[in-house]
């Protein structure tokens, strides 16, 4: 991704309205972003400019991807598995 | 350097509920209005309130908007001003009902009324039992009002500017302000502004402390432009703290989990509410809670390399019962503190939620300051609403629900005032010569330093300065050290340095020109913390305790009076509060008891 597509993004991700989504994709972009393929890099552009509540329902598990965002799926399940430990 | 000026009648810096409210009056009646926003509108922190916006529209049950006027004054232990007050809940049935005209999906009651629910404070018959007043769109009402609001904006041709940051307020040398300076993200492009109104809504500040619900977004953007155009900032010492934020992220753990039979625990893994509140134990008060965290926090009691967290143990439930009484908590706990409750307590901390101060206004919209005499002289050209500014009607605490009834009444009203004086005339003023200069001269050395200060170090040792000194709960020797730290943090902010030079999408400055904005309400804050030597409302003292000359440690004779912190020198002064209403009798101090 070239630097300026990933600013970008990045700032797309860590100035959020939900606090929840500010912390998790702040955190899945240090530590998990990196590693998805690129059409999984395109589909997490996509998946982070869905609403707030949608896709924090989604990354916590209360809602599960329909017909019509199944490319969604392996990202979602990444992000799901992107928890943090307190480092103290 | 030449610099691009855009020309508007009014441009609103943010776009949450209290801009894009007043957007709609400017933009309806004809003007050329233009909205600035740092992230998509219905991106803005509003989206995050959930529990409605008060009303006395009396659909449930009988209900007065004076019976309201006594909830709020009373909430916000007679700090806030009753003038205010009066205004903004006589005319909440108006915008609730303006907002319902513009497509906003309120809940209905089976007759097709809107539906309301009781909530924390809100009575009737002037405090004598609950009553429904709240009015919500499920769990998504600021999300459905800004979504409402933001198609009632394009239908106006509201001009909107997004993922851009206002960086500066202009003001000329009589005071006027004439606009702002603001930068284009995508091309690090700085413009000008000019306007012949400037309406701030740029939503609180409540990420400078390290434990905050509030999104990163909320840097206090607008109180840092004010303070850096020499007006003052109102009330600063007022935060509302929620008891149980997860330690080191501030993700709210509802207080039900307290409720099915959580306990607080300290590092000795003692049940500590046992020693405060011996009979309610766990389930006391919010602030009694809050209080005795705090308390085991500071006497080293807390938990962790730094001591300053405790623990809310379940492990002792049934995980069948958590599982299905605090749906959420277990996947909270995984997420945000990495633990799973069902084995092992979560830590938790007191976290702040909602600033009560801001900007000073008249419920007018207008924004006032000291001038030659008079307390609330206006500020031509100026305005401000919603969080960022301070009117004062939450004094010192806040009325749950009664937030986003602020941005409404407020945002409109700010609106309402800058379309009357463009009507009576007032013109865009010449702009200083110099006006893009302060905000060229910022950039330039954010990204010239060397050897400057590392802008994620300086957020958090302002932020763990801000939660240590100046928390829920405050003890004078540490207030007045808390003074010293950070005037000390400050020193580094006005030093920072960046790696990533680019022009571009440069992230990095964009976070150091909040982190400029942050360390204004920073200061604010803990100086005028340290100097109220009183209990009230949220600013709860260890040496300022509830006798019977000063119950709850509120001091009337010599307190009831508003801050006025100023940047220029770091002077605190006072102004009175506005104990007449528009029309009705005044609510008589009392003692605030629920």
């Amino acid at each position: 991704m070239e630097r300026q597509d990933y600013e970008r993004l990045r700032w797309r991700c860590i100035r959020r309205a939900l606090l929840e989504l500010d912390i998790t994709l702040t955190r899945f972009l240090d530590d998990g972003f990196d590693q998805l393929t690129e059409d999984e890099q395109a589909a997490f552009v996509d998946l982070v400019a869905l609403e707030d509540h949608d896709l924090w329902y989604l990354i916590s598990g209360k809602e599960e991807c329909n017909e019509d965002e199944a490319r969604f799926v392996p990202v979602v399940e990444k992000l799901r598995k992107c928890s943090v430990r307190l480092a103290n | 350097m030449s610099i691009p000026v855009l020309k508007f009648d009014a441009v609103i810096v943010g776009a949450g509920g209290a801009g894009l409210r007043s957007a709609i009056q400017l933009s309806e009646a004809g003007l050329k209005t233009a909205v600035l926003s740092k992230v998509f509108p219905t991106r803005s922190h509003t989206v995050a309130a959930q529990g409605g916006v008060a009303a006395s529209l009396g659909n449930s049950e009988e209900d007065h908007w004076t019976w309201h006027m006594y909830d709020t004054v009373k909430g916000s232990d007679w700090l806030g001003d009753q003038d205010a007050i009066e205004f903004m809940c006589k005319k909440a049935n108006e915008v609730v009902v303006e907002l319902e005209h513009y497509g906003m999906p309120f809940d209905r009651t089976d007759d097709g009324k809107i539906y309301q629910r009781p909530f924390g404070g809100h009575m009737s018959n002037f405090g004598e039992k609950p009553v429904r007043r709240s009015c919500a769109a499920a769990d998504r009402t600021g999300h459905a009002m800004l979504h409402a609001m933001y198609q009632r904006n394009v239908k106006a041709n509201t001009q909107f500017f997004v993922e851009w940051m206002a960086l500066d307020l202009i003001r000329d040398e009589e005071g006027h302000v004439l606009g702002v300076t603001a930068m284009e993200m995508e091309t690090g492009q700085v413009v000008i502004f000019h306007s012949r109104a400037t309406i701030f809504a740029t939503g609180g500040a409540g990420r400078i402390f390290y434990s905050s619900t509030n999104a990163f977004i909320n840097t206090g953007d607008g109180l840092g432009m004010a303070a850096r155009a020499g007006i003052p900032l109102e009330d600063m010492e007022f935060w509302q703290f929620h008891p149980t934020g997860v330690a080191g992220a501030g993700v709210l753990i509802t207080e039900g989990v307290r409720g099915e039979g959580g306990i607080l625990r300290n590092s000795s893994k003692e049940r500590f509410m046992e020693r405060y509140a011996p009979n309610a134990k766990d389930l006391a008060s919010r602030d009694v809670v809050s209080r005795a965290m705090a308390t085991e926090i500071k006497e080293g009691r807390g938990c962790g390399v730094n001591k300053d967290y405790v623990l809310l143990d379940i492990t002792h439930l049934d995980p069948a019962t958590i599982m299905k009484r605090l749906p959420g908590i277990h996947e909270i706990g995984l997420q945000f503190a990495g633990v799973d409750c069902l084995k092992e307590p979560l830590p938790v901390v007191p976290t702040c939620h909602y600033q009560m101060g801001g900007i000073p206004t008249h419920y007018s919209g207008r924004v006032v300051m000291p001038q030659g005499g008079d307390m609330n002289a206006v500020v031509p050209g100026f305005y401000a609403g919603g969080e960022c500014a301070c009117a004062s009607v939450h004094g010192a605490n806040r009325l749950g629900t009664n937030s986003l009834l602020d941005l409404l009444v407020f945002g409109k009203s700010a609106g309402d005032s800058a379309v009357e004086d463009l009507k009576a005339g007032r013109a865009h003023r010449a702009l200083p010569k110099d006006a893009a200069e302060k905000s060229l001269a910022r950039i330039s050395a954010i990204d010239n330093r060397k050897g400057g200060a590392n802008v994620h170090e300086t957020r958090l040792a302002m932020q763990r300065t801000m939660q240590d000194h100046a928390g829920v709960f405050r003890f004078g020797d540490m207030l007045k050290q808390g003074v010293e730290k950070i005037l000390e943090v400050e020193k580094a902010a006005r030093e920072l340095e960046i790696k990533d030079k680019s022009m571009a999408w440069n992230t990095a400055r964009t976070e150091a020109l909040e982190m400029e904005n942050l360390i204004e309400v920073a200061k604010a804050t803990m100086m005028s913390a340290e100097a109220r030597k009183e209990s009230r409302g949220a600013h709860v003292r260890d040496d300022a305790p509830d006798t019977a000359e000063f119950p709850n440690g509120r001091n009337d004779k010599e307190w009831l009076k508003h801050t006025l912190f100023s940047p220029v020198d770091n002077s605190i002064s006072y102004k009175p509060v506005n104990m007449q209403p528009l029309t009705v009798e005044p609510v008589a101090l009392k003692t605030r008891s629920y």
